[in-house]
């Protein structure tokens, strides 16, 4: 069973290395802007569209940039693609930039974006690393999306998900779904490898 | 040689900071009229609230006149003034304002004030407090703001005019009144204002940029 690698990358963005469930990257807007699940795409779209970016442009400069003047690089180019897309926010989404407010120009902190700067597109090429953001984007988004929707749903009954504090309930329970859930595929792919010598003893006798 | 590799980091920084500022400011450019545009339709949209029952014609906008700084209301920019017409009567105005002694930078007010000097309705325009505490002066958020309705100055007396905790009369919001405190005085001395130059505001002609007589 051979999976094209883009299907690999796209799993490893969305599950196995997800930025908020595995590599806890950029907690601080994850946990304070899903509150609504709208509120989690605008700043799931809004992320994912600078670190598409900001890999693409690192990944094209990384050929003549001086390892010791890399990182203030990197916080340039994040800085103004973070700016840029707050103007943008502005001028064509109003209503969504109001409601995101401050997080928007926060994204700027958002230590995914650096990581994936400084782990990906500093020693890969561009389209590889347009990839690599696209996908790792698209992982940072639909958890902001999920947490957005499961926190306005369980509100309804229990105010308290709306709240900060329930931010971090729904982490730990999208965290302890996901543990979870790798804990049984283990288990089976452990038992399948434990069954199978035993058959072939079974067939051959 | 050091030397040269230093020259060669600080060309490069500056290379890409030049091209990451003409990235930006192409955005400002392709951005700002639309920005604008948004800005002054929100303006419009928000003036709704500061002037709750009260009842006016249209062009509110076209009242407007800006007092040049420095001036006795709160903020050290430029303050815009609408006024608010039933036929020839002047009914109410509004003030935008900012409250310079928030939490976190500048709280911009739309203060509606009737024209006997009553508050018609205080509205939350811009502000960067802190998500959760501060940010409860927003109408949406909590109904704090609406506690100025009715209010003037001789209610409460201008002793009473601070929250709670100062010993005055209005509600601080739990774990802000810095935030609290900032907005009450803000729209205290708004009224202060309109109380010394309700005739000036009123009589001033639209935006020629003559200054209200203090």
């Amino acid at each position: 069973m051979t999976t094209p690698p883009i299907v690999d990358r796209f799993k490893t963005g969305l599950w196995y290395e997800n930025p908020g469930l595995v590599q806890l990257l950029g907690l601080c807007p994850l946990l304070a802007v899903t509150s609504t699940f709208v509120n989690g795409l605008g700043l799931g779209i809004a992320t994912l569209s600078v670190l598409v970016v900001s890999n693409a442009l690192v990944s094209a400069t990384r050929r003549f940039l001086q390892r010791e003047i890399r990182i203030p690089i990197y916080v340039l180019i994040i800085a103004s693609l973070v700016t840029c897309t707050e103007l943008v926010f502005k001028a064509w989404f109003p209503a969504l930039d109001r409601s995101l407010g401050i997080f928007i120009p926060l994204i700027v902190t958002n230590c995914a974006i650096v990581a994936r700067a400084e782990v990906f597109a500093s020693r890969n090429p561009i389209g590889s690393s347009i990839v690599d953001g696209l996908v790792m984007g698209t992982g940072f988004a639909l958890l902001l999306m999920a947490i957005g929707l499961f926190r306005e749903l369980v509100a309804m009954g229990w105010l308290l998900a709306i709240l900060p504090p329930g931010a971090f309930f729904s982490l730990a329970l999208a965290i302890a779904a996901k543990n979870v859930i790798d804990r049984r595929r283990q288990d089976k792919q452990a038992n399948a490898q434990l069954r199978r010598p035993r058959q072939l003893g079974r067939l051959k006798g | 040689m050091a030397n040269s590799s230093i020259m060669r980091s600080g060309v490069t920084l500056a290379a890409i900071a030049a091209v990451c500022t003409a990235l930006v400011a192409f955005t400002y450019q392709l951005t700002d009229e639309r920005i604008a545009a948004n800005e002054q339709a929100w303006l419009e949209q928000s003036l709704q609230p500061a002037l709750s029952g009260v009842f006016f014609d249209s062009g509110v906008i076209e009242s407007m006149l800006t007092v040049p700084a420095p001036h006795a209301l709160p903020g050290s920019e430029d303050a815009i003034i609408y006024r608010v017409y039933s036929g020839e009567a002047p009914v109410a105005a509004l003030f935008v304002v900012s409250a310079r002694d928030g939490y976190a930078g500048a709280i911009r007010l739309l203060v509606g004030v009737g024209v006997d000097g009553d508050v018609t309705g205080v509205h939350v325009l811009a502000h960067r407090e802190t998500p959760g505490l501060g940010d409860r002066i927003e109408s949406g958020k909590s109904d704090w703001i609406r506690q100025f309705d009715g209010r003037s100055l001789a209610d409460p007396t201008s002793d009473e005019w601070k929250i709670k905790r100062d010993g005055g009369e209005f509600d601080q919001l739990t774990g802000a009144s810095v935030t609290s405190r900032a907005v009450v005085k803000a729209v205290r001395n708004t009224l202060q204002y309109f109380d010394a130059n309700t005739d000036g505001i009123f009589s001033a002609p639209a935006d020629s940029g003559s200054e209200v007589e203090e």
